[in-house]
């Protein structure tokens, strides 16, 4: 019986982009599902299958049950999608947008204006509910984009990097609200391009990169395989290198890097804050003077040098944003031996 | 706070039809406060006739010859069905440039996801330009009367022409609807929007008299589309003009500007919806 949301070998591609290149995975119901990668590696792309609004070339969808390609109207009825832009009519007031996407999910008018009402209550907006949402900030916007997607309580959510360009404050009230709607018994799927992100909020991630599925698991399960955590050091003076290294060495799981000219040592650790106090006891007791010490956690670029071998290359938001097969043009410039990466992945078990 | 509610039922669809038409009332009122919200749109789209009335009838007024007489009043009075067809034709492009904004702005997305009747995102939109022409051609008439502009026939016939315009104008919102849909931006559905209709309102009988014409010219000119509605309106308001020419829409106006207006409907109706199927913002 496949979960929430399954996908079996998606293929879409855009002229002679695959976009999508043979994607599978299956999010079982209540749970979380992270598409952790850069712009153009596939993930707008994969939500729009899903969601009914690109047929893809290849593969299976089901969602919450219904295929994807036999009865996409029946799929629109189960899901709510929020996308990369907060997509709201700014001239209409929030209560207007929430109603409209209401009666549009069928809803009787006067439904959907008590849903409405409901909804700019719980997200925050009942002072700007009558307010055109042109006057609204960023983190409103979303909010009430988040709103329209959550009109019917649908059983299945997808969300589009939800936290893009937000500030970190606004980014941590949405992730709040992203919990509580997971802790209710609903499936997402979430992509995002923020390893932090998925980290919060997944239960599984997928990595994905050119179209393809190059890791998954829980987010645990990928940092062990990043390589875990390091404590990175700067040395005041440039004499005590050899011996903040020998310091280092002690504490390590393995080799010690330097770097000479910026005085930078990083070991790779496990045991985190608590060996970070110990390490700085050390040094302390040795007399070295320190300008910087910090435990270091894997980042999606580190998670992608070790998948792949290169970085992730995130383009700018405004610019990769929605255009999968734009991203993936203008990443294909930059690395003109496409071949070589393939083989790099082939090569990374 | 519970963000999950109990509450929320969606209701079974009714029948296709009704649901066609309940939500694309949803989306033109939608797209009428949104209207009403950016007045400064609707007030552009009127100086751009009131200009064209002024211009045409005291500038080119004395120099014209319609129907024997060179007199500026009868002009003016030719001049009408004119710049009233070529008002509502000019509707493509507000509707071409809101569907393109909608796209880019990911509102078709969001719109394309849910359980919603095809076709209605476009119809709303056309049906809300109907309203904003039909509004448009109010002020307009009263603007054409100050000028001296006269209809010599019964209410009944004054009506159908306004009819007659109406169908005219929505049919080429239609056109607009999938000018937005096939552009990126909304700056280039105003101008791809409007460029094509200069040659198709002035390749016409609209301004000038087609007898005056090279005869290839005023053959376009009597089978244009738009001459026809032109022609139709100038028979069921009385006014001086009417083109004598023995090409059948000029013969028959009035059905004919019907049946070109239902074929254009037809036709990018059709295109249009297959188009937003597929779209792409």
């Amino acid at each position: 019986m496949p979960g929430a949301i399954y996908a079996e070998g998606l293929v879409k591609t855009f002229g002679d982009v695959r976009a999508l290149d043979g994607v599978d995975f299956d999010v079982p119901e209540g749970t979380v599902l992270g598409l952790l990668g850069p712009n153009g590696a596939g993930k707008t792309t994969a939500v729009r299958c899903l969601t009914t609004l690109l047929r893809p070339d290849r593969g299976k969808a089901i969602v919450a049950g219904i295929d994807v390609l036999k009865n996409p109207n029946e799929v629109r009825r189960s899901i709510g999608l929020s996308g990369q832009f907060a997509a709201v009519d700014e001239y209409l007031t929030g209560r207007e947008n929430l109603q409209m996407v209401g009666q549009l999910y069928q809803m009787k008018a006067k439904d959907a204006k008590v849903r409405a009402g409901e909804l700019l209550e719980q997200f925050n907006l009942a002072d700007a509910a009558d307010r055109p949402a042109k006057t609204y900030s960023g983190g409103m916007r979303r909010r009430l984009d988040l709103a329209a997607a959550l009109v019917v309580s649908p059983p299945v959510m997808f969300m589009d990097e939800p936290t893009t360009g937000l500030d970190p404050r606004n980014r941590q009230q949405l992730w709040e609200v992203i919990k509580r709607l997971v802790s209710g018994g609903t499936t997402l799927l979430l992509t995002t391009q923020y390893l932090e992100e998925a980290d919060h909020l997944a239960h599984d991630i997928c990595v994905v990169d050119h179209g393809r599925v190059i890791a998954r698991g829980t987010s645990d399960q990928l940092k062990a395989r990043t390589g875990g955590e390091r404590v990175e050091v700067v040395v005041h003076e440039r004499e005590h290198i050899a011996t903040a290294s020998e310091v280092l060495q002690g504490f390590g799981k393995g080799e010690t890097t330097v770097e000479e000219h910026t005085r930078k040592l990083t070991v790779p650790v496990t045991g985190g804050a608590k060996l970070l106090a110990e390490v700085i006891r050390e040094l302390d007791t040795r007399g070295i003077e320190i300008d910087d010490i910090g435990l270091r956690r894997p980042t999606l670029d580190d998670v992608f040098i070790s998948l792949t071998g290169h970085l992730a290359e995130a383009e700018d938001e405004e610019n990769g944003a929605g255009r999968d097969a734009k991203g993936r043009k203008a990443k294909a410039k930059q690395e003109p031996v496409q071949d070589k990466d393939e083989a790099k992945k082939e090569a990374t078990p | 706070m519970s963000v999950v509610s109990d509450t929320v039922r969606v209701a079974q669809p009714g029948s296709a039809i009704g649901q066609s038409v309940r939500d694309s009332l949803v989306v033109a009122r939608r797209n009428l406060i949104r209207m009403s919200r950016i007045p400064e749109m609707l007030i552009f789209g009127l100086i751009q006739p009131i200009m064209f009335v002024v211009l045409f009838s005291y500038v080119f007024g004395g120099s014209m010859t319609i129907a024997g007489s060179n007199d500026p009043g009868t002009y003016r009075e030719f001049l009408m069905a004119g710049i009233f067809a070529q008002t509502v034709t000019f509707a493509t492009a507000g509707a071409g440039a809101g569907i393109a904004d909608d796209m880019h702005k990911g509102l078709i997305d969001r719109f394309r996801s849910l359980p919603m009747a095809r076709g209605a995102v476009l119809t709303g939109r056309t049906l809300a330009d109907l309203v904003q022409t039909a509004f448009t051609l109010v002020v307009l008439a009263v603007v054409a009367l100050l000028v001296g502009w006269r209809t010599h026939t019964s209410v009944g016939e004054v009506l159908g022409a306004f009819g007659l315009l109406l169908l005219a104008g929505y049919a080429f919102t239609w056109i607009g609807a999938l000018i937005g849909l096939s552009v990126r931006t909304p700056e280039a559905a105003t101008s791809g929007g409007l460029i094509w209709l200069f040659p198709v309102t002035f390749v016409s009988n609209a301004f000038v008299f087609t007898g005056q014409m090279t005869p290839w010219l005023r053959h376009v000119a009597d089978w244009n589309p738009f001459s026809a509605t032109v022609q139709a309106c100038r028979e069921l308001f009385g006014n001086p003009g009417v083109s004598q020419s023995d090409a059948w829409p000029m013969q028959h106006p009035v059905w004919a500007s019907l049946i070109y207006s239902i074929l254009i409907i037809v036709i990018f109706r059709t295109l249009a919806v297959r188009k937003y199927r597929s779209a792409t913002a």
